[in-house]
């Protein structure tokens, strides 16, 4: 068996970040795992701009954004192995993994896990009707245009306006074909205004709200979708029914973080984010193994994924070095408006703490409170808040002293 | 002529109103200075940076993504595309390499490196 000290499972931009701040805090034995035969996962694909802007001050490409953390991960000694497919992560932290030379086994002292989404597809949503050709999910639509250079249709309906949709919007155009329409059953888009603006504005694509694919048409490839609007309890309103004839249905319908690994080494999930537990450094409830970038929690920004990334190879390397015997915990728990809090726990009081939520829908001017029963630990306001929008709070390291037990994030509407 | 926009500045999104007359454009709905001279912008000079993927003719199936390197003129963006499909390159090529030169004033670059 193999020998590292830390095992990245995932060469995307968590993964490669993760890497590197782990090597920087002094761990040299570290090795990245991925199934792609290059890193930068989903990035690759992500041809657009607007990557970077937190990070690097400017806009980058995803394939730029990559190659900044793959050039930082050849600088270093990290060892890579590409076209290799994780298959089992122990509680004991030995990572079984195949490629084309065989099984591999690693001995690891810490496990980051960055494995990433994979994206809600037909059979999650019951849509009724015929299964004919015709059908993607928008991130297969964009990996086979945008790496491969297929053309997948002609004539598109995009169900779902999470970002991922709306570039796909402007994607489709661009490649010579006409978007029909973008269906929301949400009564607001998941995006952000950016691409609202740029991928469907622009071009003068219409975008539906609270409406949904209800029937898919054709035999052999599709022929058309009927849309209907829903009422407030997302019920199909009978009258509302319309035919579109197109060629291509694009599902922009959510990502489901890859949590296989992470469920079979038996460690806790949070049922809202569908990623693990963990604490202020990334560690999930079981020590040693820890978790970033979307398999943790789904990313808006990538730059937040980086810097989450960088948190979770510190804290790997210092898990590593450091025998700290744990001091009581506080948990974190979402109140009213907040639909989740990361990191769901808290061992370390030393330095400031940020937490990362979602709100549960679109609010105007807010106030954001994060307390421990009647003590105020930290406020923030915001003139508008979105779900589509990730928020954060920090908590500076005084005001943690004396916690011991819950800290609630709560909104009140100003 | 009146123009509705949405603001892309920053997360508020406000909804604003250009009014364009041949004195200039008149903006209402905007919150901050940046939102008014966005809107202004929008209405005179709007700009995107291109974003797209150009063939590599000798390898099976594959694409490199492209940028222009400079924001061009938002009804030029369809004229590009139609001139980026067409296009190929031959593989090795690297970030930053030029595909297509002076293209409104700027050039094609790849975003991507391919061995």
């Amino acid at each position: 068996m193999k020998q590292y000290d830390i095992v990245v499972v995932g060469g995307g931009p968590a993964g490669m970040a993760a890497a590197v701040a782990a090597y920087d805090a002094g761990v040299k034995s570290v090795v990245i795992l991925d199934r792609e035969p290059v890193l930068g996962g989903i990035l690759m694909q992500c041809v657009h701009n607007g990557f970077g802007l937190h990070k690097f001050g400017r806009e980058l490409t995803g394939p730029e954004y990559a190659a900044i953390y793959a050039n930082e991960v050849a600088k270093r000694e990290i060892k890579v192995f590409t076209e290799t497919m994780v298959t089992d992560v122990s509680s004991d932290k030995i990572v079984t993994a195949q490629n084309r030379s065989g099984i591999l086994q690693i001995q690891a002292k810490a496990v980051i896990l960055a494995m990433g989404c994979r994206e809600r597809s037909r059979g999650a949503l019951n849509i009724c009707g015929s299964r004919p050709a015709g059908v993607y999910s928008a991130g297969t639509a964009q990996k086979l245009v945008n790496c491969m250079g297929y053309q997948v249709g002609k004539r598109v309906v995009i169900l779902g306006s999470g970002d991922i949709g709306l570039i796909m919007a402007r994607r489709m155009t661009f490649e010579g074909a006409k978007v029909e329409a973008v269906c929301e059953v949400m009564p607001y888009s998941g995006g952000l205004t950016r691409n609202i603006v740029q991928c469907l504005e622009d071009f003068d694509i219409p975008l539906y709200l609270s409406t949904t694919v209800v029937q898919i048409h054709g035999k052999k490839r599709l022929e058309g979708v009927t849309i209907a609007q829903v009422d407030e309890n997302r019920r199909t309103i009978e009258e509302t029914k319309r035919y579109i004839p197109c060629d291509t249905l694009l599902l922009s319908v959510g990502l489901i973080p890859e949590n296989e690994l992470t469920r079979a080494a038996g460690i806790p999930i949070d049922p809202i984010t569908n990623g693990a537990l963990v604490d202020e450094n990334c560690q999930t409830q079981l020590p040693g193994i820890f978790a970033c970038g979307n398999v943790l929690q789904v990313h808006d920004l990538v730059d937040y994924v980086s810097e989450e990334a960088e948190r979770a190879g510190k804290g790997a390397a210092t898990y590593i070095s450091a025998t700290e015997a744990e001091e009581c915990h506080i948990t974190t728990k979402p109140g009213n408006g907040v639909r989740y809090v990361l990191p769901q726990v808290i061992h370390n009081r030393k330095e400031d703490v940020s937490l990362f939520f979602r709100v549960t829908q679109p609010f105007g001017k807010v106030k954001i409170t994060a307390s421990s029963g009647e003590t105020v630990l930290a406020v923030a306001k915001r003139l508008k808040a979105a779900p589509g929008e990730m928020e954060k709070i920090t908590i500076k390291a005084e005001a943690l002293q004396n916690v011991c037990g819950e800290i609630k994030v709560e909104l009140e509407v100003l | 002529m009146t123009r509705n926009l949405t603001c892309i500045i920053c997360p508020r999104g406000c909804s604003m109103t250009a009014d364009i007359t041949p004195d200039g454009v008149k903006v209402t709905g905007h919150t901050c200075p940046k939102g008014e001279e966005y809107a202004i912008n929008e209405c005179t000079n709007p700009v995107r940076t291109v974003t797209a993927t150009v063939r590599v003719a000798n390898r099976e199936n594959t694409m490199v993504s492209v940028k222009t390197e400079a924001p061009v003129p938002k009804g030029e963006m369809l004229n590009i595309m139609a001139l980026l499909r067409k296009t190929q390159i031959d593989a090795p090529v690297r970030i930053g390499d030029v595909v297509l030169s002076d293209i409104c004033g700027t050039n094609i670059v790849v975003t991507k490196d391919i061995a």
